[in-house]
């Protein structure tokens, strides 16, 4: 915290976090200040900071998710002045750096909010409809036995790309964060497109759209009306041509499952 | 098959057959506003042959009108169907809301679909009882073509845009029609799970020329007739 790196003074910061003892409980916003803030650290080493502070002086720290810190586990995520991960595009909230807020800003903290996303406490909020949405769908059936020789299946390399692109989505539920409808599509069409864009998932793939988007629908989601925000909060850049995918896997399989 | 209810009660079905409905209702607009450039004409009878003829069409015009009626009934249904799940599915709001810009898509047209589709909505109870239906017409139009004796809108078009507030609440409405097709058009491509990497920004350009070209010809038409036009 003393080794200054950067050529910028450190910061004052006003804190507004929203503050809550778990889902039932009404929330609210607190104040905070945050003096000698390092425009080098990383935002939640600025909220780990308030909290030494905060449990230094017998107050109950902020609590608010975060694993990796890295950028690749998806666990971290707040709503910081109004955009899911901040103001950095394909960023996440731990990969957020200081240096991206002035001197005396007021900096607004607030968790996901989507009624599918029940706040755990503070900044913390469930995330589990998520995983009930994979285990709708987001699988393949493998053979047992030997495995199968190397390169036995031909992917075309534009596939092979597309299915990557879907496949780093981290579950971290920005886009369903940044929805103004709070949807899920993003998510949803990520996980699906992966395996539909593979031989490998080609045999579930029917009741994988229905399936998952039935979920999807049954966890309280809303509607994607193609405000196209998830993509551009989305810390991992997923296209919403992806949802455009999910939506013609559902139709397909719609008309033709059994 | 997916029983047909499953299918458009979920959040795909439902926002497909807002678009499909949307698509067939752009189509529609193309060809009353084809039909409308008549009242261009100074000589009336040319717009009342054009009316003539659509009333010539019998069974096909009830057809027409059914599926308009049908379309747009199911468009509203799923439209305000995603209204309310949006309010359901975060029922607490953030205390900021910043759009992110870059590659987002939430224009103030996206934003603004509810409340631009029902004023629409409301516009178009108003447009048919007047136009069709010559609702709190307090005079009687009529003109004789091809020896039937029939309304003569072209005259109560003209009367009626010739009173300015009239006209100019025309126009309001108007640029509702380009805000609401600006994201509905390429948004219903989307729905229907139409995204290509070389076709979607020609979808969406076609969209913005399509939305101009509809919204700002029907601007136009009474404009010209308060100003210009009049026998």
């Amino acid at each position: 915290m003393m080794n200054k790196t950067s050529e910028r003074p450190n910061m004052h910061l006003h804190l507004k976090i929203w503050r809550q003892l778990n889902a039932a409980a009404p929330g609210k916003f607190v104040s905070y200040e945050k003096e000698n803030v390092s425009p080098d650290m990383s935002f939640l080493e600025m909220l780990d900071e308030l909290n030494e502070h905060l449990i230094k002086t017998g107050g109950d720290p902020v609590a608010f998710d975060s694993d990796c810190r890295e950028g690749i586990c998806g666990m971290c995520g707040l709503v910081i002045n109004g955009q899911a991960h901040g103001p950095r595009r394909a960023t996440t909230t731990c990969q957020l750096h200081m240096r991206s807020f002035n001197d005396g800003d007021t900096i607004t903290i607030e968790p996901w909010r989507a009624k599918a996303f029940p706040v755990v406490r503070d900044l913390v909020v469930d995330r589990s409809a998520f995983d009930r949405i994979i285990q709708a769908g987001g699988y393949v059936s493998v053979n047992a036995g030997n495995a199968q020789d190397a390169n036995a299946l031909p992917i075309s390399k534009y596939n092979s790309d597309l299915a990557m692109d879907a496949a780093s989505c981290i579950g971290c539920g920005a886009c369903v964060a940044a929805c103004p409808n709070a949807s899920a599509s993003l998510f949803t069409s990520a996980k699906v497109s992966q395996l539909a864009l593979l031989p490998q998932g080609l045999v579930e793939r029917k009741e994988r759209a229905i399936n998952m988007v039935s979920q999807m629908d049954l966890e309280g989601f809303g509607d994607c009306s193609n405000y196209g925000e998830c993509e551009a909060a989305c810390p991992k850049e997923i296209s919403i041509s992806n949802i455009a995918r999910m939506k013609r896997e559902y139709v397909r399989a719609a008309l033709t499952s059994a | 098959m997916l029983p047909f209810l499953t299918a458009v009660k979920s959040s795909v079905g439902k926002k497909f057959l807002m678009a499909i409905t949307g698509l067939f209702w752009v189509f529609f607009l193309i060809v009353h506003l084809a039909g409308n450039l008549a009242l261009l004409s100074g000589n009336g009878d040319f717009y009342n042959k054009y009316s003539h003829f659509l009333m010539s069409l019998g069974e096909l015009l009830y057809v027409m009108e059914f599926l308009l009626l049908a379309f747009i009934l199911t468009h509203i249904f799923s439209g305000v169907s995603v209204a309310l799940g949006k309010m359901r599915a975060r029922p607490q709001n953030y205390d900021v809301q910043k759009d992110l810009g870059g590659k987002s898509r939430k224009t103030v047209s996206a934003s603004t679909m509810i409340y631009s589709g029902l004023l629409l909505l409301i516009f178009l109870v108003v447009h048919i009882s007047h136009f069709k239906y010559q609702v709190g017409v307090d005079r009687e139009y009529f003109t004789i073509i091809n020896g039937t004796r029939m309304h003569d809108l072209y005259q109560l078009v003209y009367d009626a845009f010739g009173n300015l507030w009239y006209m100019l609440g025309y126009e309001v409405i108007m640029i509702l029609v380009f805000s609401h097709l600006r994201h509905g058009f390429w948004s219903a491509f989307q729905s229907l799970g139409i995204n290509h990497p070389r076709w979607s920004p020609v979808i969406n350009t076609l969209g913005v020329v399509l939305a101009s070209v509809i919204g700002f010809g029907f601007l136009i038409l009474p404009l010209y007739i308060h100003f210009i036009g009049g026998r």
